[in-house]
């Protein structure tokens, strides 16, 4: 909350600072100027520092808000208050349609696709005879509230910098919020978010409307602070200089944004004000200043300048956990304990001439712990990814509790209670655990973007992370709850993981190798905590390296060798089958042989 | 229309196509090798028009006292970063790269201006190309092991300095350089100048050079090596900032010839470069950043679709080449299964 009242307090002394006695005009209009960045860059933060998506068109889509104010109050005559909402509507559609295409482009692409559309969207604006061609749109009327007039320089400011606050306090909602928590894992890639039935591509174009929303707010208070439109305020380099502002600022964090307008804007001014004295032609410099300042601050501070100021701030409170949180819906599992919950019949992959995982055949009872064995490269995180609608398969059927799964996406498939870790870890180093482990919590809260910009998401939250403090405590990382989770051991990583999976509240939980990098002790207790969750009646399939572990721990054992199923049957069985001593330590070769081969091989 | 002007807009989009292809290559061999989107590639078209077109009219160009600029800055970069290794080896190298090259281009400007065109044309390709390596020190190797989004964001502070130091360096006057050749052939209705077949050779030959110089040289090897895979390279010994070095000449060298042929046929700002390297950039991406012969077609697309819409609604011409783009990538995201990246 101190966040809140900072941003309050700070804007509130900028919104007062025009009634200061002698305080200067031209002070009013440059902070008009930096309040009007800010608040497209704050658009940007969540954009490209939460998000990941970097745009260089924001400058564009500001100009849907701007052109849509001038158009319609000079040509139309509607009242400035009216074009609000049609010039805020206008961006998101724009950013709707732009972004059905751009975010589906994949990494580097989509900035690329960004400048294309904002140099486009530039021309377009410079050549259309309705906004008034190069020239653009001039004689905006004041901004009038029925009788009320802000034509006055004073009272436009308030409505900018309470304008930004807005911004700035919805951006902090949403940050702080369900939808906020899936954009963040956009970061870590789709297939993170899917396996928590987080849809990518939703949640990108979500943060895309939601920054145009912002671009559009600030061009519509650009034409009645300006009284004018023309093209070049948004063109590609006004795109590039609102990036930049969110990266001086550090991008990801709403005061990193206004830092950025702040300093990026005031920079401007300095050099075409001030170097004018110094030397002559010196907006000739701008560039080069701006560009060499942006290579610098790039290879000296890349995170921005403001987690620089944060060191120096006290460190926020942890999030408390509320305690007398309303617990979250339950599930039953999906079929009575001892049937069958998941079948793979004649699972096949194949990337192009490789088979990776070969005509497989198992099945998963339901309170049981299956493991997955096999030699390095059998095809058992393939066999996952089939499960969980990662991949698609060749050829052969998945189904689960008797319904069939395969094709159905990894979100349904997660709706229907599979829940799953990671044998890379997945998780977001820089939010604490507790928030890593809510994001598991997705598909149990329903609250949507409005209800977290407005915050009545508040009940549903302090059950989610209720939840999630609950999971958290029973696989025994209480005490790191608070932490960054990248700070933690890889090892605990994984049991991170494993929270954030139970979290889900899953009836089958897949596990790919949740021992690797345990402790003897560690790993102890996670043997414990899983045949808990299975005298609770879970299912769980597990790929695991380790045999002390698996043979001790689970009812049946499936092994691969290449692709292939090759043993199947309890420890007791799988310990002394042939085919998997074979496939483990190689054939029962005669020591004869053995010695030539070494041999052999040392000549070679 | 009739034939006449079917054929010159054909002309004049496959001139303009070739250069296109020509900056579409150099962004392609940019980013196999370094994973930069290199931006300011448009910027070396500009350099390499103005410093020509000085060249050609007596005056020494800014860029060739930009360059020992340049180097100097990229020589203080390495020797910090060696500052505990330095030897008397190091100490030489890097004065004849850094101190000894750039001035004797320079000395070589100011005696040659004026003088001959092939001395103009050699000068502007030596001074543009060595401008490459350095501005990789500078601007790029720092970062090299950072995301191609940072690299990306780097890139476009790359081509907004350097755009700065065109318009300080050269001046905001635009200049047009004289045609190579007055030599002019007609074919049927349609006259053919010197200057177009210059593209077209100048194309044909920069690809051949391109091709014997990956499939015949260790360099050209160690570079495709680079573009598969930065840690396999390293770890065979090639030298992965050796190689961006590399990959960044060749690029300022194929821009600054691509300005020496633009020169003669438009007149070039400081600014020109930018949208002209952006419609190469049309025709590497329809490529995938990695197919040269993909990105020639394109670019020969992207030149005729811009000289039949600059006949047919001129106003829009911008506008029609970089919305084609938007298609383009939607096909491209949708053929390409994309794996999942992360930042």
């Amino acid at each position: 909350m101190t966040n809140r009242i900072a941003l309050c307090l700070f804007a509130a002394i900028i919104i007062l600072a025009p009634f200061v006695p002698g305080f200067p005009p031209f002070w009013i209009i440059l902070l008009d100027n930096i309040g009007l960045a800010a608040i497209v860059a704050i658009g940007l933060v969540v954009l490209t520092g939460v998000g990941g998506l970097t745009s260089f068109g924001q400058a564009a889509l500001a100009g849907f808000g701007a052109y849509s104010a001038a158009v319609l109050t000079t040509q139309y005559g509607w009242s400035p208050i009216a074009t609000l909402p049609v010039a805020l509507a206008v961006s998101a559609l724009a950013a709707l349609l732009l972004g059905f295409v751009t975010v589906r482009l994949a990494g580097h692409y989509l900035p690329l696709g960004t400048i294309a559309w904002g140099l486009a969207l530039y021309y377009l604006f410079g050549q259309l005879e309705l906004l008034g061609r190069h020239d653009g749109i001039s004689s905006i009327p004041p901004l009038t509230v029925g009788s009320v007039s802000f034509h006055e320089p004073a009272r436009l400011h308030a409505v900018i910098w309470g304008a930004l606050l807005i911004c700035g306090i919805a951006t902090l909602n949403l940050l702080d919020s369900r939808v906020g928590r899936a954009i963040r894992s956009l970061r870590r890639g789709s297939t993170m978010a899917g396996a928590f039935g987080i849809s990518a591509s939703q949640a990108k174009l979500i943060v895309f409307v939601y920054a145009a929303v912002l671009a559009g707010l600030s061009g519509w208070l650009y034409a009645f602070f300006q009284s004018a439109v023309t093209p070049s305020p948004f063109n590609l380099n006004a795109g590039i200089s609102y990036l930049f502002m969110a990266v001086v600022g550090g991008a990801g964090q709403v005061w990193g944004a206004i830092a950025g307008a702040f300093i990026i804007t005031e920079l401007r001014d300095v050099i075409q004000r001030v170097m004018p004295t110094l030397i002559t032609d010196s907006a000739l410099y701008e560039p080069i200043v701006f560009g060499v300042l942006l290579i610098v601050l790039l290879q000296v501070a890349p995170d921005g300048l403001w987690p620089l100021v944060q060191r120096i701030l006290p460190e926020a409170k942890p999030r408390s956990i509320p305690t007398d949180a309303q617990p979250l819906t339950g599930r039953d599992m999906p079929v009575p304990r001892g049937s069958e919950i998941l079948k793979v019949q004649d699972a096949t992959k194949k990337f192009g001439g490789l088979t990776a995982v070969n005509a497989v055949n198992f099945g998963v009872k339901s309170g049981e712990i299956v493991a997955l064995i096999g030699p390095n490269g059998a095809g058992k995180s393939t066999t996952f990814n089939l499960i969980t609608g990662v991949l698609s398969l060749s050829s052969g059927a998945v189904s689960f509790a008797g319904q069939a799964i395969s094709g159905i996406g990894q979100q349904r498939i997660a709706g229907l209670g599979i829940a799953r870790t990671f044998q890379h870890v997945k998780l977001l180093p820089d939010m604490s655990v507790l928030e890593n482990v809510a994001l598991g919590g997705h598909l149990r809260g329903r609250k949507d973007l409005l209800s977290a910009l407005i915050r009545t998401d508040r009940a549903e939250e302090a059950a989610l992370f209720a939840e999630a403090a609950r999971q958290i405590t029973r696989v025994g990382l209480a005490e790191h709850m608070h932490k960054p989770a990248g700070s933690l051991a890889l090892g605990q990583q994984r049991i991170v993981e494993i929270a954030r999976a139970l979290t889900m509240n899953p009836s089958l939980l897949l596990l790919d190798e949740p021992a690797a990098g345990l402790r003897h002790f560690e790993k102890g207790q996670l043997s414990e905590l899983l045949s808990q969750l299975r005298s609770e009646g879970m299912s769980l399939l597990l790929v695991e390296h380790d045999m002390g572990f698996v043979m001790g721990l689970t009812d049946h054992i499936v092994v691969l060798d290449f692709g292939t199923k090759i043993a199947e049957g309890p420890p007791d069985v799988i310990r002394s089958h042939p085919a998997v001593l074979e496939a483990y330590l190689g054939g029962a070769a005669e020591p004869k042989q053995t010695s030539s081969t070494v041999a052999g091989g040392a000549e070679a | 229309m009739d034939l006449t002007i079917l054929l010159f807009l054909v002309q004049d989009g496959i001139t303009n196509g070739a250069i296109y292809a020509l900056l579409g290559f150099a962004l392609v061999l940019v980013f196999a090798v370094t994973r930069i989107i290199f931006i300011p590639q448009g910027e070396f078209v500009a350099y390499g028009a103005l410093t020509y077109a000085m060249l050609q009219g007596g005056h020494v160009p800014g860029t060739a006292y930009l360059l020992p600029i340049f180097a100097f800055v990229a020589l203080l970069f390495d020797l910090y970063a060696e500052r505990s290794r330095i030897t008397g080896t190091f100490l030489l190298r890097q004065g004849v790269e850094k101190i000894v090259v750039p001035l004797a281009l320079l000395l070589a400007a100011r005696e040659l201006a004026g003088v001959s065109t092939i001395a103009s044309l050699v000068l502007t390709v030596a001074i543009v190309s060595a401008l490459g390596p350095h501005l990789y020190r500078i601007a790029f190797q720092p970062l090299a092991d950072r995301s191609v989004l940072v690299l990306l964001i780097a890139a476009v502070g790359t081509h907004l300095a350097l755009m700065g130091l065109g318009l300080v360096f050269f001046g905001a006057e635009g200049q047009k350089a004289d045609a190579l050749t007055d030599f002019s052939v007609d074919l049927g209705p349609l006259p053919v100048s010197g200057q177009n077949i210059a593209v077209y050779a100048a194309t044909v030959l920069l690809i051949a050079g391109l091709y014997w110089f990956f499939e015949r040289t260790v360099q050209g090897k160690a570079l495709r090596a680079t573009a598969v895979n930065r840690l396999g390279a390293r770890l065979v010994g090639i030298r992965t900032k050796g190689t961006g070095k590399i990959a960044l000449a060749l690029a300022a060298g194929i821009g600054a010839v691509s300005g020496v042929l633009l020169a003669p046929m438009t007149t070039i700002y400081y600014d020109t470069g930018f949208v002209i390297g952006l419609k190469g950039f049309v025709a590497a991406i329809i490529g995938g950043l990695a197919s040269y012969p993909l990105t020639a077609a394109a670019a020969l697309a992207v030149g005729l679709i811009e000289s039949f819409s600059s006949f047919f609604a001129s106003d829009f011409k911008e506008v029609i080449v970089f919305t084609l783009l938007i298609p383009v990538l939607l096909v491209r995201s949708f053929a390409s299964k994309h794996t999942d990246e992360e930042d």
